[in-house]
């Protein structure tokens, strides 16, 4: 059946879970921010796609989400790892290049593991995801669980095959899984609007008859909800579903990239008053003391995170052949 | 023992593999109620039902990828490719994802996948039905290759794949899908070592190396040779990756020649690696240059005598080897 809905389910979080939202988006943007520093300093070996503007989606999805339940990313990754409760020192050590990050030194930024808070991988490839995710569901259906799956993706995704081969069987075979479009409006810098016969993503879900929400990615009241939601239906045998969510990143498609040609300033800073954390600590207007102490306890793990990784030793290079095979 | 087809011995090692785990799946393109284009699920949809023997839509490099990602929480998926031609559809997902996991996640996850279906050129399949590609597998660091060639084979080696936690390329060729052979009775539950070649056939003269199919052309090439006082040895690799260069090289140090008899390309192939380690490690055993047959490099024809002169043959075999021993 086919539910296409466009407004905010009614239930909201608490008070109490809305902090929480808050600290975890904050964990994100303080981590990121670090990073970009550390890469302006040379201390990022590779690649580096910050998640800065996006926060409220990871934080709103995986708050409904345990330790056993699996998330699939993307390139730009680093937030649905600290989300999923990868701690910010292993996701900077990675991005240093050592033994100490979250994958040891084998991935970086786009090969983000840790199967022990179900982070089953950020990725270098765009699409994949979607599948994996769909197969981590079907898996866990083949055990009688009820452990859910999600994937992450980015409007550019939604262009590949992988999306539409992907919410095809997860919608005829009805898995527990949750695809999330994190629709920045531009893939790398290609405007997606320039790339979309139809740039509403969420009538695609609808064209392969999943239940499918557009959702405000910048609130993350509306995502939590609507996240729940979708959680809820795939935990009750309900199947799939579609959150089409529109954000935007305020940082450059990678570290140390121009950031010029296909967008305007203008347009950078109006979406940076559309800031979700911004936005959250309005709508948490009373809770203000109690906000301005979480901000010095993530601006302290920031650093300490930092200092951390790069105390961190490398690998060894005697352990490069190793676990190529099981 | 009794006997049965290369097709009812790897079906039969899939059922002991679904009854033993039920976290065992296939997917693929008509395997469930249908029971498969080569019948290698005949019969379990009955058994196993279908959220085990799920049919899929004709997306390859979908449910390769579903199943990819099925394989790191647990499950033990088998893809049935019908062709492998197919999976071509899948390379991305199978050389970045399936194949790189492990390393990726540095040991954490695992990847206990079987990835299977028919190579192999005959029957005027013509080009999108016959490639053998397993030389493109092999080069792949994280893949198994297999490419049994005997119904006893067909069914220890699948199992091994079922079981094995590495993603495992099971390669079934055309030729030999049809060819009955002894299989030890149903509760020996044989399970056969990767990486572990077979001689075929004893001979002196000569060693012969055959591929899939090509070891049963090279027997009968050797028989062809024994007639005329030629004693070759054939040996069968089992599988490229992990490939067993010792037992070549035990056979090259008595024989001195070595022939590679391959229906894959030349090129950067399975071929040529055995040829690159026998020149690296049997140097001194060498009579020889080492040689290769191989199918001519291009895409495969469909008309019967194109398709033929494409292929190596028993005679074509026979004559490369009193070449090498005029050599």
């Amino acid at each position: 059946m086919v539910v296409p809905l466009t407004s905010r389910p009614s239930a909201g979080p608490s008070a109490e879970e809305a902090i929480e939202l808050y600290r975890q988006m904050l964990i994100i943007r303080r981590t990121e921010e670090q990073l970009a520093r550390a890469h302006q300093q040379g201390l990022v070996h590779g690649a580096c796609h910050t998640y800065v503007g996006e926060e409220a989606i990871a934080a709103g999805v995986c708050a409904h989400l345990d330790r056993e339940d699996a998330v699939f990313s993307t390139h730009r990754g680093h937030g649905h790892a600290l989300a999923k409760g990868v701690p910010p020192r292993e996701v900077i050590a990675e991005l240093l290049g050592r033994v100490t990050g979250v994958s040891h030194g084998r991935g970086g930024s786009m090969h983000v593991f840790s199967p022990e808070v179900g982070m089953l991988g950020t990725s270098g490839i765009v699409g994949p995801s979607i599948l994996m995710a769909a197969g981590v569901a079907y898996a866990f259906r083949l055990a009688k669980s009820e452990r859910v799956s999600v994937a992450f993706f980015g409007d550019g995704a939604s262009n590949n095959g992988a999306f539409h081969e992907g919410l095809n069987m997860a919608s005829i075979w009805k898995l527990p899984v949750l695809f999330v479009c994190e629709n920045n409006q531009y893939a790398t810098e290609v405007p997606f609007v320039s790339v979309a016969g139809n740039p509403d993503v969420s009538a695609r879900g609808v064209a392969y008859g999943l239940p499918t929400l557009a959702v405000d990615g910048n609130d993350v009241l509306a995502v939590h909800a609507a996240a729940g939601e979708a959680v809820r239906r795939a935990r009750a045998g309900d199947g799939p579903t579609l959150l089409a969510c529109t954000t935007y990143r305020t940082r450059p498609h990678s570290e140390g990239m121009r950031d010029g040609g296909y967008r305007t300033r203008e347009e950078v800073e109006e979406w940076r008053q559309r800031d979700p954390i911004k936005r959250l600590r309005e709508h948490l207007v009373d809770h203000a003391a109690k906000l301005d102490a979480i901000d010095r306890e993530i601006e302290q793990m920031a650093t300490d995170a930092l200092e951390w990784a790069k105390a961190s030793p490398y690998p060894d290079a005697a352990t490069v052949l190793e676990h190529v095979y099981a | 023992m009794r006997e049965l087809t290369f097709t009812e011995a790897a079906r039969e090692g899939l059922a002991e593999e679904m009854q033993r785990d039920p976290m065992v799946f296939v997917v693929g393109e008509g395997i469930g109620a249908r029971g498969g284009n080569f019948a290698t699920t005949l019969g379990l949809f009955e058994r196993f039902g279908p959220e085990r023997l799920r049919d899929t839509p004709i997306t390859e490099r979908g449910f390769t990828g579903l199943c990819t990602g099925a394989a790191m929480v647990g499950a033990r998926p088998v893809v049935d490719y019908m062709f492998f031609d197919f999976a071509l559809d899948a390379l991305g997902e199978i050389i970045n994802q399936t194949a790189k996991i492990q390393y990726m996640s540095d040991g954490r996850l695992k990847m206990p996948i079987v990835l299977r279906g028919c190579i192999g050129i005959g029957s005027s399949a013509a080009t999108h039905h016959s490639g053998n590609y397993y030389s493109l597998f092999a080069h792949v660091p994280g893949l198994r290759v297999v490419a049994p060639t005997t119904p006893r084979d067909a069914k220890g080696l699948l199992k091994a794949a079922i079981r094995s936690d590495d993603p495992v390329v099971f390669m079934e060729h055309r030729g030999v899908l049809g060819l009955r052979g002894p299989v030890p009775d149903v509760d020996s539950d044989e399970v056969l070592p990767f990486g572990c070649a077979t001689v075929r056939r004893q001979g002196n003269d000569v060693t012969i190396v055959g591929i899939a199919h090509m070891v049963t052309q090279a027997l009968a090439a050797a028989d062809e040779l024994s007639a005329r006082g030629v004693s070759a040895e054939v040996i069968d690799p089992r599988t490229l990756a992990p490939l067993d260069i010792d037992t070549v090289l035990a056979s090259v140090a008595k024989t001195g020649r070595l022939l590679i008899v391959d229906e894959d390309y030349a090129p950067c192939g399975v071929g040529a690696e055995i040829a690159a380690q026998v020149a690296d490690r049997g140097f001194d055993d060498l009579d020889a240059p080492v040689r290769r047959l191989n199918s001519l490099h291009a895409p495969v024809p469909y008309s019967p005598p194109l398709e033929a002169a494409l292929v190596p043959t028993p005679a074509s075999i026979a004559s490369a080897v009193r070449e090498l021993l005029a050599e």
